[in-house]
């Protein structure tokens, strides 16, 4: 072993670990209640997590949270980060969901149009 | 692929004997029937802590932490948890005093006062996967010592960490090393000290379960340190897991050519073996544990001359701790300056402690030195259940001693638990409530010891029989005032002559209990009486009165 290849080890496994780590930029909180469910949650949340691992975003987890109580909008998620307002995003799909990623999270400019309601945190 | 949520299943001895596996293997299968493999990551780790709140398991990103997880449980986590991100509020930890659940890890008090170190990644990672230990900076420290150090600015930071053997008696390490790198001879020894025998101590074997590639990194770096190719873990024989999950480690570490010839392309060579010990409590001692190596009898010998100067086959060795070996890619890593600023004037870092008896939360815990016994069994502890009183601490196990309710106040450092008549030993922290007999206590430890003499010396192997027979005799409502003198003679002869750490520390319980708690020692044997309601008293028998009687007849 060389010196170089333990650090490609250590980059390679830290993503593994990242989940524990609890220091993410960027929290992504999909509502995942029964009715989230039924509206295709899970579809958008795995759209998430692919288009993440796939621009290799280090800094940024997603993560479930139950009832928001916004049936008619379902599926709903919340992007946190840190030090701004929480947008809630309504009306998901997965296509949209990868254009968060790419749109919001990556260039820094929220998808407008989905954007149902904006909080502090 | 980096998954949506962790599940931390711990593995650690003490929750495997409450059947974590059955909960390991029902999660596996729920996963699957509801195709979230991909998702979700089931990982197997070392002891959390509150080893007496088991099964226990640990879900990230959120960190919400399981306690007393039955087979049952698990489908309606996964169901609701997992699936709809409702954690499942019957099976969090709720604290004792407010019945609130805590829902983050971080805010239990069990976990929010502790400084975790040496225990950073027990319950953490995963303990057979060397590549989750490289990922939280596992093995930089010894590519930093192999490619940026020499051997001597490797003792110097040593020394100037201040860090101090964590096996009990708290030489300095850095001096250790510095000694055993002095000592002329073209082959040397590391040898891990992992024969844990305290009665409540299982502090090195959480380490060696859930953090093994942190005790291989400390004892390859001390090996470069000193100049040995060849180390040693002794553990004995009753820590099959701990053993097992060493041997893997070792394996990997192997196959990454992490241990083995040229190490990260240097000239340094280094491989580890295990030995496993067979339990006996006087090889936890250096000389005797060197002998059990060598394969003769585990008895000690006399020092001068040291092991680092004549150890192992005669070679200068190393023998430090498991828990010592573990701080030091964290000393490595961080420097020397940021460990000393951790903990008191003399004491430097954190000590693991295991605590158990009559406290709340029991388990394993890590705490930076200067913490005050208050604090470790009261705030961390969860204080004494069922409302019963506070009485003492037993710490250092058999070679210790027992610290009273007026000194909660005194910090944890070797040199203040010397005042007290203790010793910092291993890390077991016995609690003891209202409950408990101070005389039979002493009586327990003095029984434990007594087993475990190896014989070879007369105070050790008859002076601990007769403190024994003393103990013995007023817990039975016999004992005579003058019982109390001999008692503290003979242990302080004991001390004095015995030939190795085991004789000269076993009349510490004894002692201490004296000095503490002497009302309760002529409450026995005047009043015949036991507050604790622990000693059973015999009426005097006929025949050993009319004996008595016979023999006062002839003399």
């Amino acid at each position: 072993m060389k010196l170089e290849d333990l650090r490609k080890i250590r980059e390679k496994a830290e993503k593994e670990l990242k989940l524990r780590e609890g220091k993410a930029r960027v929290k992504i909180v999909v509502g995942m209640g029964t009715s989230g469910i039924a509206a295709g949650a899970r579809e958008v949340l795995k759209a998430f997590i692919d288009e993440i691992e796939k621009r290799n975003l280090q800094d940024v987890i997603v993560t479930q949270s139950g009832e928001k109580g916004l049936s008619s909008h379902e599926p709903i998620a919340e992007v946190w980060e840190e030090g701004k307002p929480v947008v809630v995003y309504g009306n998901l799909t997965p296509d949209i969901a990868r254009r968060i990623v790419a749109e919001h999270i990556v260039n820094g400019n929220p998808v407008t149009e989905y954007v149902i309601e904006v909080k502090e945190a | 692929m980096p998954k949506r949520l962790d599940i931390l299943v711990c593995s650690g001895a003490a929750c495997i004997s409450n059947d974590s596996t059955t909960i390991k293997n029902k999660l596996q299968a729920v996963l699957k029937e509801h195709n979230l493999e991909d998702e979700v990551a089931i990982v197997e780790t070392g002891c959390m802590g509150p080893c007496e709140l088991g099964p226990v398991m640990l879900v990230y990103p959120d960190g919400v932490f399981y306690i007393r997880l039955k087979e049952g449980d698990v489908e309606e986590i996964v169901k609701e948890h997992v699936i709809k991100g409702r954690p499942v509020k019957r099976l969090q930890w709720t604290t004792p005093e407010a019945r609130k659940i805590v829902e983050e890890k971080k805010q239990i008090p069990f976990f929010e006062k502790q400084l975790k170190i040496v225990l950073s990644n027990c319950g953490k990672i995963d303990p057979e996967n060397i590549e989750e230990y490289i990922a939280v900076g596992g093995y930089e420290a010894l590519a930093k010592v192999l490619t940026e150090m020499t051997p001597e600015q490797v003792i110097d930071e040593m020394i100037k960490s201040g860090l101090r053997g964590r096996g009990g008696a708290g030489f300095p390490t850095g001096l250790k090393w510095k000694a055993t790198r002095e000592a002329p001879g073209d082959e040397k020894f590391v040898v891990c000290n992992g024969d844990e025998g305290d009665p409540g101590a299982f502090m090195d074997r959480a380490i060696l379960e859930g953090d093994p590639h942190s005790v291989i990194e400390g004892m390859a770096i001390a090996a470069y340190a000193i100049g040995a190719k060849q180390g040693y873990v002794y553990v004995r024989a009753e820590y099959p897991l701990a053993i097992k999950r060493l041997e893997k480690a070792i394996q990997q570490a192997r196959k990454y050519g992490l241990l083995g010839n040229n190490i990260f392309e240097t000239s340094f060579s280094f491989d580890i073996e295990i030995r496993i010990g067979a339990g006996a409590f006087v090889c936890g001692e250096e000389t005797a544990l060197i002998a059990s190596i060598e394969g003769k009898r585990g008895q000690p010998r006399p020092k001068p001359p040291f092991p680092a100067q004549k150890g192992l086959w005669g070679k200068p060795t190393l023998i430090n701790n498991v828990e010592t070996f573990a701080n030091v890619r964290h000393i490595i890593l961080n420097g020397s300056s940021w460990f000393a600023s951790i903990g008191t004037e003399n004491s430097k870092g954190t000590k693991v402690f295991a605590l158990s008896g009559k406290v709340n939360n029991t388990g394993l815990v890590e705490v930076p030195m200067g913490v005050t016994i208050r604090e470790l069994v009261f705030d961390i502890g969860g204080g004494i259940p069922n409302g019963k009183k506070f009485k003492a601490v037993q710490i250092g196990g058999p070679s210790g001693g027992c610290v009273p309710a007026e000194y909660l106040d005194t910090p944890i450092d070797y040199e203040s638990l010397k005042k007290l008549g203790t010793i910092m030993g291993s890390g077991g922290v016995i609690v003891l409530d209202e409950d408990t007999c101070m005389v039979n206590l002493a009586k327990f430890f003095l029984d434990f010891t007594v087993d475990e003499s190896c014989g070879q010396c007369v105070p050790c192997r008859i002076g601990l029989k007769h403190l024994y027979d003393i103990l013995d005799r007023i817990t039975k409502g016999k004992g005579k005032m003058e019982d109390l003198e001999t008692l503290e003679k003979l242990g302080e002869e004991i001390k004095r002559t015995s030939l190795c750490g085991l004789g000269q520390s076993a009349p510490n319980p004894v002692l201490s209990t004296l000095r503490y708690f002497r009302d309760e020692y002529i409450e026995h044997i005047r009043d015949k009486k036991c507050r604790a309601g622990v000693c059973q008293f015999e009426e005097a028998k006929e025949e050993e009165v009319s004996l008595e009687k016979k023999l006062k007849g002839i003399i």
